[in-house]
């Protein structure tokens, strides 16, 4: 099925996942220079985020995970500020007390946890706040396949089928849980088969293609939003790089240069360039897009390291309200 | 003044904290009844949304608490048995406690968790432990035991209104327990002690159901003519230290009676921060008074001789008078 979106849309989605791409490249680069940074590498994974984000509203909400900071981008958070959290620094979203795991309320950010599995209730808490308020609020909770073998997984998804909130479960499907394929600890092949027994829809979703992703979203979000439940959808995807920075033996060790190759040549922003050109969009406009996200990737950089350390006293601070 | 149970005072608290303010919800397992009929008729008040009867998923329940709080909502869950609690050990250790002060204070956990607490009804090692103190380890947690239907009421209205996740201790033997309690409203802050007794050779800390039996063994005392005072401080985390220190310094003796068990437990807590803080007033060494470190054994003679009682209690202060 050929899935046709208007320029604009296209020319978002590419702009969100060429940021999330050279972002995520920065930190690379600032780590191999001696930064000390928690790094798990999304890049590979852009679509996935940027496409289920462009259906959301400025006031939904996002539990994101541990992979990349597409959902950050994706939602309107500065790349500055982003970058600064990650390095631990005052101006960060959270003073540099969260690092990755860092929020921006005003965006609807909660915040991620470094417990895998541990999102989905809070998304589900979320959902039904939004629900008790009358809010009209979605909540998009993203997460990787090791996830949904976790307990937290199966009572979230329970808890929200039966009290039908606003929830999109989104599952990056990047088939290894660590340095284990997931298929030796899983017992399904498709994580979205999961969601028939809780009475949701699943959907399996090629996470390569950005506009499948904003597809499947939308469906899911609309369903969220009329009032009908929670869905999930199953992104299947890759990441190049390894689990976390000293991962090093990704090629070779337990996957193979040819697997992780193959990956690589259906990378999903290539996809869409091609996609966007042979729909008649100028290949300079595209470039003038990268030209502009790399000038703001820099000055992301200049603002974080030039940004000062965090008076240790905040420590004491927001321990209690 | 009227009297009325514990568990009465506790469902007035609710019931006024829930026509108050309309973001106060209640949420548990058979939450429409209660096992122990603490929430029983609120439903009937306030309908199938607000008095939620929750799927038997503890780390979901409280998970969700939490997501609900960080987007609005004043969740007060139940959680049927205190024993649960590790089910949701996660979502309460490593979420609830951690998520404000990560996020730099931009939304508050404002949730409550009423647990009952306690032994004393034959059913065994897994529904009669007393693990307030394991949560009063983590900072962004408060922790409430109180002892008497004025302090269970005051002290609740004060949980839901604050803003920091709170573990509510309830003990499953005083749910019967009648005591004077005013018409309308009041509030007891949290992190205030009360003495229960004056007295002037020993003071007896105890916490929950231990206050009576700390009463019992006073009273037994004073026939002897020792005079021990004893001092309920209300709310584990955070403790009232001074009203301790005030307490030691002018009896010189200390006595900790605690139900769980004593390796780690609050006596150990309490008897170094006075070791640290005013080992100069101590006439005697300090006793603790605790639950042998044997899980909760089921036949109720084994019960009853795990478990500090009155003797054990005047005991402990003979020996240091």
């Amino acid at each position: 099925m050929i899935i046709d979106v208007p320029e604009g849309v296209m020319l978002d989605l590419y702009e969100k996942m060429v940021a999330t791409r050279l972002f995520d490249l920065k930190v690379k680069e600032l780590i191999e220079k001696g930064h000390r940074i928690l790094y798990h590498s999304g890049v590979g994974q852009e679509a996935i985020p940027a496409g289920v984000c462009a259906q959301l509203r400025r006031e939904d909400y996002v539990v994101p995970y541990h992979r990349g900071w597409g959902y950050m981008i994706a939602k309107g958070m500065d790349m500055g500020r982003i970058l600064a959290e990650l390095l631990g620094k005052a101006s960060g979203y959270c003073k540099g007390k969260a690092g990755t795991h860092m929020a921006c309320l005003e965006l609807g950010v909660l915040g991620k946890t470094g417990i895998v599995g541990a999102g989905l209730p809070v998304a589900v808490g979320a959902a039904l706040s939004a629900k008790m308020r009358n809010s009209g609020q979605v909540v998009a909770c993203f997460f990787g396949e090791g996830a949904s073998n976790t307990g937290a997984f199966h009572e979230a998804l329970n808890m929200a089928a039966v009290w039908r909130l606003p929830v999109i479960f989104v599952c990056e499907n990047n088939l290894y849980d660590m340095y284990t394929p997931y298929l030796e600890v899983t017992s399904v092949a498709n994580i979205a088969d999961r969601a028939s027994a809780y009475g949701m829809p699943g959907e399996v979703v090629d996470g390569q293609d950005v506009l499948a992703v904003y597809e499947a979203a939308k469906r899911a979000v609309s369903r969220a939003r009329r009032g009908d439940g929670p869905s999930l959808l199953e992104c299947k995807t890759y990441r190049w790089y390894g689990h976390f920075m000293a991962d090093e033996h990704h090629y070779g060790g337990y996957r193979s240069i040819e697997e992780v190759e193959a990956w690589r040549a259906r990378c999903p922003i290539r996809k869409l360039r091609d996609r966007a050109i042979s729909k008649g969009i100028p290949a300079q406009e595209l470039d003038r897009i990268e030209e502009r996200v790399r000038a703001k990737v820099e000055e992301a950089e200049r603002f974080a390291l030039g940004s000062p350390e965090p008076d240790p006293r905040i420590a004491f601070e927001d321990v209690y309200a | 003044m009227r009297e009325i149970t514990y568990a009465e005072a506790i469902r007035e608290a609710l019931r006024e904290e829930m026509a108050r303010d309309e973001r106060v919800f209640i949420m548990g397992e058979s939450i429409n009844y209660g096992l122990f009929g603490v929430t029983a008729g609120l439903r009937d008040e306030f309908g199938a949304e607000r008095v939620r009867n929750a799927p038997i998923s503890e780390a979901s329940i409280v998970g969700a608490a939490l997501g609900a709080a960080l987007t609005g909502m004043r969740p007060v869950v139940e959680i049927m048995f205190a024993d649960f609690l590790f089910c949701a050990m996660d979502s309460i250790a490593n979420e609830a406690a951690k998520w404000r002060y990560m996020i730099a204070g931009q939304a508050s956990a404002s949730l409550v968790i009423r647990t009952p607490q306690g032994s004393g009804l034959g059913m065994g090692c897994h529904h009669s432990q007393s693990p307030e103190w394991v949560f009063a380890h983590f900072p962004g947690l408060k922790v409430v035991a109180p002892s008497t239907p004025y302090d269970a009421k005051g002290l609740l209205k004060a949980s839901i209104r604050d803003d920091n996740p709170v573990i509510f201790f309830e003990h499953k033997m005083l749910y019967r327990m009648k005591g004077p309690v005013p018409d309308g409203e009041y509030i007891i802050p949290l992190g205030k002690a009360d003495v229960k007794r004056e007295g002037s050779d020993a003071t007896i800390v105890a916490t929950s159901l231990m206050v009576h039996r700390a009463l019992e063994a006073a009273e037994e005392l004073a026939k002897e003519g020792i005079s021990a005072e004893v001092i309920d401080p209300r709310t584990l985390s955070p403790l009232d230290k001074d009203a301790i220190l005030e307490s030691v310094r002018k009896t010189g003796r200390l006595i900790i009676a605690e139900e769980a068990c004593k390796t780690g437990g609050f006596g150990a807590e309490v008897a170094a921060m006075v070791a640290e803080e005013a080992i100069d007033a101590l006439d005697a060494p300090i006793r603790r008074v605790a639950a042998f470190d044997v899980p909760i054994p089921f036949s109720p003679p084994l019960e009853d001789y795990v478990i500090p009682n009155k003797d054990r209690i005047a005991e402990a202060v003979r020996s240091v008078v």
